[in-house]
């Protein structure tokens, strides 16, 4: 174990990640500030004997992951916003033809073209309504580089167990900060491999039914069952239908095989929630703030827990509501206009003890930043 | 393996409408794999959207329609992951050349080893008759109704500029000639581009009052003249027909390949 320390970039973390849980196929467009992960895949893959390939641009990108998840692959496409912006009709796409695939979106300042060099985490919502259309998605972030990694395993599991897009939203900090990742052994985290039918050729395969706990297992391009795969609402066997009851079914499979398993799905981290008179909730970077606020003040007698998030989508409402019920107060800290501060005000019982503590600068947030806040809550003034 | 043998029969009849040319198409396609004795496992069919892309949804094999203008984005993946797979990537005019048109010349100059079919019949014809960049300058169409003013280019050129290593063209009146192209277009070993001229009278037809089906193919054999032909010289206005383009380049698969034994044998200390 020891001999596998590396100091590292987040970027880089998160091939170690991917590649721990078996990417075996990258398709990727240049865009910072992201491309470090490009540019190590580019590297790494082929010496595995896997494939890496440079699309002409983000909708390629995703298009190529996908049609490479069909033929068996573990997949993942990496970019940030402007580039994921343009994945979106990719995701709508492996969201409806079920297609296990990793999108990372290392977040910098945005709208348009922004901030490149800047954090930010102002795409928590288009991970989440990005593509058009009703639908589920599954988002997870991470603060440090060792949860990079880990959280990039998970995703690869949880795309392959529920056969759908996960996004990695990671941000700039993170992406380009260097720190200790410790690489754990192979077996030190489960690796899920996704679910294959069994059933022989020749027997009617029905890729599109689910199994009664709701997973579908596949065919791989090139064997022996042949079925379709569509955008559009399709029936059993992968062919368009507008059946509205066929209709209704699908859609109540896409939204609830995640949303029933919010339990399984959900990652989070908590520190000295039991007693605490003020919550903060955050993720990403602005959580290594936070973290910092937290255990700086509580030796000084204030009472301050803290929620680090890992899965922003689906949102951990019951969670959240749970670890929040004794706060006087719940400062919720990010790095956008206040996004997740949304989904936490719906969560509590009491919304108007929400309050934001952000940054919109392209600044990281500091302690300082986070200290204000807490003072003014606290009747203090700054 | 006969013919039938390679369709859906459950979804007959074609959704497509009377006259139209793309059933021709499917009939020429399903001949040419039929002369190569591929078994329908070894087949990958992509599709986008529009009129031409439904014809994914009648052929019995590994079938994925996807979204408008990505096809070949799709089949790329596919075909990098797994190179043993045929693939073929039937198109619109639109769908390939307008919202499909950069992944089009960038698939051409990756020469990947895939059949892209363009059934080129000058409108978006499932939307309900817009003018698409090959409907031409002085063409009517729904989104064109005092004519339109955009010009078009030749998928031939265009493609042959982008590096496809195999370039044809054929129409929905030669439908031998559909059959012995695409033929050879899955044989050749890299990107290949078949353009089929395909009529579309419910749209482009009525719109410009080119009369019926029969009267637009007949059009095509009027129009049209196989490369090089002294029909040609005499008159320049003549559309080509036949092969303009087969040349051996490596494709992307086996240059991939000489990469990742390159990477392996540095990665050895």
């Amino acid at each position: 174990m020891k001999g596998n320390v590396k100091f590292i970039q987040g970027n880089e973390a998160c091939v170690e990640g991917a590649l721990y849980a078996g990417l075996n196929f990258f398709a990727g467009y240049p865009i910072t500030p992201s491309s470090e992960i490009a540019e190590n895949l580019a590297f790494r893959l082929p010496q595995q004997g896997n494939k890496f390939i440079q699309m002409e641009d983000e909708i390629s990108s995703i298009c190529a992951i996908i049609g490479a998840s069909l033929t068996g692959s573990k997949v993942m496409t990496g970019t940030s916003g402007p580039g994921f912006s343009l994945m979106q009709e990719g995701i709508g796409y492996a969201v409806m033809a079920e297609i296990p695939c990793v999108i990372v979106n290392v977040m910098r300042g945005g709208p348009s073209t922004g901030l490149p060099t800047a954090g930010g985490q102002g795409d928590v919502m288009q991970a989440r309504w990005g593509t058009h259309g009703d639908h589920a998605i599954i988002a997870m972030t991470a603060s440090n580089h060792q949860d990079v990694f880990k959280m990039t395993v998970e995703a690869f599991n949880l795309a392959e167990t529920y056969r759908t897009p996960v996004i990695l939203l990671f941000d700039e900090v993170i992406g380009h900060m260097r720190e200790r990742l410790e690489l754990p052994e192979p077996g030190d985290i489960p690796v899920v491999e996704r679910l294959r039918t069994s059933v022989p050729g020749g027997v009617d395969y029905h890729p599109y039914l689910p199994r009664e706990d709701g997973r579908l297992p596949m065919s791989d391009f090139g064997s022996v069952h042949r079925y379709n795969v569509t955008g559009l609402y399709h029936d059993m066997w992968g062919f368009p239908t507008s059946n509205p009851e066929i209709v209704h079914g699908l859609i109540r499979h896409l939204v609830d095989k995640i949303e029933n398993n919010v339990d399984d799905i959900v990652r989070y981290k908590e520190f000295y929630i039991d007693n605490a008179d003020i919550v903060l909730i955050s993720y990403g970077s602005s959580a290594r703030s936070a973290r910092h606020v937290v255990e700086s003040l509580r030796p000084r007698g204030i009472r301050l827990g803290m929620l680090e998030l890992q899965t922003l989508w689906p949102f951990p409402y019951d969670m959240v509501k749970e670890k929040c019920k004794n706060a006087r107060h719940i400062v919720v800290v990010e790095m956008n206009v206040g996004q997740v501060v949304r989904s936490v005000k719906r969560a509590v019982d009491a919304p108007d003890r929400v309050v934001l503590a952000n940054r919109i600068d392209g600044m990281f947030i500091s302690d300082k930043d986070i200290k204000d806040i807490l003072r003014v809550i606290q009747g203090k003034g700054v | 393996m006969a013919i039938k043998d390679y369709i859906r029969e459950r979804f007959f009849p074609h959704m497509w409408c009377p006259g139209c040319g793309h059933g021709t198409v499917l009939n020429g396609m399903l001949r040419a794999i039929e002369s190569l004795g591929f078994s329908k496992n070894e087949i990958v069919m992509v599709s986008g959207i529009g009129c031409s892309s439904r014809i994914s949804g009648y052929v019995d094999f590994h079938t994925l329609h996807t979204i408008h203008g990505r096809a070949l984005a799709f089949a790329t993946g596919v075909k990098l992951s797994l190179p043993e797979l045929n693939v073929i990537v039937p198109m619109g005019d639109g769908d390939a050349l307008s919202i499909g048109g950069n992944h089009f010349i960038h698939a051409a100059r990756r020469n990947l080893d895939m059949t892209a079919l363009v059934m080129n019949n000058r409108i978006y014809g499932m939307t309900g008759g817009q003018y698409s960049p090959l409907s031409g300058y002085g063409i009517m169409a729904t989104t064109a109704p005092y004519t339109n003013i955009d010009h078009d280019f030749d998928v031939v050129e265009m493609a042959t500029a982008a590096g496809a290593t195999f370039v044809a063209r054929t129409t929905t009146y030669h439908v031998r000639q559909i059959k012995d192209i695409i033929r050879k277009a899955i044989l050749h070993e890299g990107f290949s581009v078949v353009e089929i001229l395909s009529q579309c009278p419910t749209y482009f037809g009525r719109k410009n009052k080119l009369g019926s089906a029969v009267d637009m193919m007949a059009a095509m054999k009027e129009n049209t003249t196989p490369i090089g032909s002294k029909a040609k010289k005499e008159n320049p206005d003549l559309i080509e027909r036949g092969i303009f383009i087969q040349k051996e380049l490596p494709v992307y698969s086996a240059e991939y390949d000489k990469i990742i034994k390159r990477a392996q044998a540095e990665k050895e200390p």
